[in-house]
């Protein structure tokens, strides 16, 4: 049995919209009954479109925001059931890299303390002599330079500051890192600089990753495995070489499709979605995607699918029968 | 023969700063012909931005801008307008889409009034034909309902939607050429998708010249027929879309093209990198500005500046090491 680093049971993150004092008017339900594990080692990337919930998702798995219900077990630990305190300890195993390396980072402060405060907060090192020498060896690492350690971020570039932020969230030696598109910022011949430590960092210190991001190409090269996720809800999930090459979703075969291809000799056969993304406070019934979807039938519109699985480790969310959703992706 | 509608000829766009002058576009020269997409593609300031912005004279030549060189609209210079000459070239010849269309439309007015005001201006229409029109603009753009539409605000739009708005207010007089900067950059890929379908559609529809500008390789390999690679202020290489991606010439292309992760095929085990980042304007090294990052420079390129000379066909090259191996 493979260990697990963290699983999550039908998590659901409700905003309240209020207009006044007392009861919320209504809700918007950014992650609506999701259930993910994570195992040691892998890089599990989550995409999706603009405001289908992926990053609330990747917060609420480590409680930088309050699930609204659902259980979340890291390293074997419930951390609803977790004190502050015991929660504090636990936040040194799960860091997070954010998408904007401009505002991520204290202006006010200097890349040393920066990584030195991190240390101080938890407790880790002896003396400042140590947390010094331990801030310098974590930029060795991430590839910063000694002089870089009295500089303020607004000295550095976007890739070098995301740098800074992945030696911040590795400083104190976790298991888990959710990277928050960490590169979706940056130029492409800094994102792959970035993607390529991000991956050097894997492999020498044995983390897992919890990848969020909208770029296919990126995800695909980054994961092992792949949660496609569509206002709030998973709706296909599978190791990356299965899901690119047969996507099972009606959803995600319309997302890859409308990824452009760098080479101009192939033209690619898009599939057209109708409209746009609906909005999250008044999700459609039955199946959320049933609104755009080329395949809709009458079943969709009253009941939403459950999770299945149709190959091994491969789920998809969706009404379609196996034979169904099998002759739709060799059409395509 | 393709008829050229806009020529840039050796265009320099120098600004005077606090921190002294910056030579922000360094002799560019290239050109689009009429039905044509052309691809300006770069990283960020790699100046393809300030040449758009400078083809439209945007920038405030009295205090901080000056432009040398020549911009030939139909074979009539550009840079040597008045302001009021201009004035009358923007939105009507040429037009320019931005990124973000939420900080480029005007939120205090529908978008109605907003794709009105340049009928109105360039072509003095009443407001009912006005009004007519640009319901039939809309739908050319594919916005649906778009006698609802006319009257919303930006805010009342999706993203999607104000993008197409956008180009609806660029194209309502039939321009000549039309510039999108980053037209799809801050839209999800099935939004990108349909934009870049509909700007397409339109291209060929309408007959104009377009330039796009953007950082993404593959939405130029989609779409244009010829590319511009820009880096540091400077074209480094030129030529047909299929030519460029067959065989990139340049060192820069070349990392480029390596670095973005593929979609297809086999999984590298680690990305190609482009050593270090682009320097500032105003640390431009000496002789070729790739040099420091390039894995082939010799003393050579770190003292001289090559030319951009063509190679084969419509490809030029700014290297010296590819020059002499041809």
């Amino acid at each position: 049995m493979e260990e697990k680093v963290l699983v999550a049971n039908d998590v659901k993150k409700y905003f309240p919209i209020k207009q006044g004092i007392g009861k919320p008017d209504n809700y918007v339900k950014a992650v609506d009954g999701v259930s993910i594990s994570i195992r040691k080692g892998e890089t599990y990337g989550l995409v999706g479109e603009s405001g289908c919930g992926k990053s609330t998702l990747g917060r609420t798995l480590i409680k930088l925001l309050e699930p609204t219900s659902g259980e979340i077990f890291i390293n074997g630990k419930n951390i609803a059931e977790l004190s502050e305190k015991e929660m504090r300890k636990m936040r040194k195993e799960v860091q997070m890299v954010f998408q904007d390396p401009f505002t991520s980072l204290n202006p006010r402060m200097k890349v040393g303390d920066i990584l030195q405060e991190a240390l101080l907060i938890n407790h880790i090192g002896a003396d400042k002599t140590e947390r010094t020498e331990m801030a310098l060896e974590i930029m060795a690492k991430v590839g910063l330079r000694k002089e870089h350690f009295y500089r303020y971020p607004h000295e550095f570039s976007g890739g070098q500051r995301q740098r800074v932020g992945l030696a911040r969230a590795l400083i104190l030696n976790p298991s888990l890192v959710v990277c928050d598109e960490p590169v979706s910022a940056l130029d492409v011949s800094i994102q792959s600089q970035i993607i390529n430590l991000l991956l050097d960092m894997q492999e020498e210190l044995g983390l897992t990753y919890i990848f969020i991001a909208h770029d296919m190409s990126v995800v695909k090269y980054i994961s092992t495995r792949i949660g496609v996720m569509y206002l709030g809800h998973l709706m296909e999930e599978g190791p990356t070489d299965d899901l690119f090459s047969m996507p099972l979703h009606p959803y995600t075969q319309a997302l890859l499709s409308a990824v452009p291809n760098p080479n101009p000799r192939i033209r690619k056969e898009r599939i057209a979605l109708e409209g746009d993304i609906p909005a999250p406070i008044d999700p459609p019934s039955g199946c959320v995607f049933h609104t755009r979807c080329p395949y809709a039938m009458p079943i969709c519109k009253t009941m939403a699918p459950k999770k299945r699985e149709v190959m091994p480790e491969h789920f998809v969310s969706c009404h379609l029968t196996d034979s169904d959703i099998e002759n739709k992706a060799e059409i395509k | 023969m393709a008829e050229k509608i806009l020529e840039v000829k050796n265009l320099c766009t120098t600004f005077r700063t606090e921190r002294g002058t910056m030579r922000a576009v360094d002799g560019v020269s290239f050109h689009i012909n009429k039905g044509e997409i052309l691809g300006v593609v770069g990283e960020s300031g790699c100046g393809k931005s300030v040449t758009s912005q400078s083809i439209l004279r945007l920038y405030d030549e009295k205090r901080t801008a000056s432009y040398e060189g020549d911009i030939l609209l139909e074979g009539k210079s550009v840079l040597s307008l008045k302001e009021k000459e201009m004035q009358a070239i923007r939105g009507y010849d040429i037009a320019m889409i931005f990124q973000d269309a939420l900080s480029s439309l005007n939120p205090v007015f529908t978008i109605g009034d907003q794709i009105m005001e340049t009928l109105r201006i360039h072509q003095n229409m009443d407001k009912e034909k006005a009004r007519e029109e640009t319901i039939e603009m809309l739908r050319l753009v594919g916005i649906p309902a778009p006698d609802k539409r006319v009257d919303q605000y930006p805010h009342e739009l999706s993203g999607g939607m104000r993008q197409r708005a956008m180009i609806a207010i660029a194209l309502a007089c039939h321009p000549k050429v039309l510039i999108a900067d980053e037209p799809t950059t801050a839209l999800d890929v099935t939004i990108q998708a349909q934009i870049m379908e509909l700007i397409k559609k339109l291209n060929e529809e309408l007959d104009m010249g377009v330039m796009l500008i953007t950082h993404d390789l593959a939405v130029v390999a989609e779409t244009c027929s010829r590319v511009v690679v820009m880096y540091l202020g400077q074209i480094v290489e030129e030529g047909d879309v299929m030519d460029l991606f067959d065989n990139p010439l340049h060192p820069y292309t070349n990392g480029l093209m390596r670095s973005i992760p593929k979609l297809d095929g086999e999984r590298q085990d680690r990305l190609y990198m482009i050593k270090g980042m682009v320097p500032l304007l105003s640390q431009i090294p000496k002789g070729c500005r790739f040099a420091p990052r390039c894995p082939y420079a010799t003393d050579k390129c770190r003292k001289e500046m090559p030319e951009l000379k063509t190679i084969e066909g419509n490809q030029k090259v700014r290297c010296f090491r590819v020059q002499e191996e041809v």
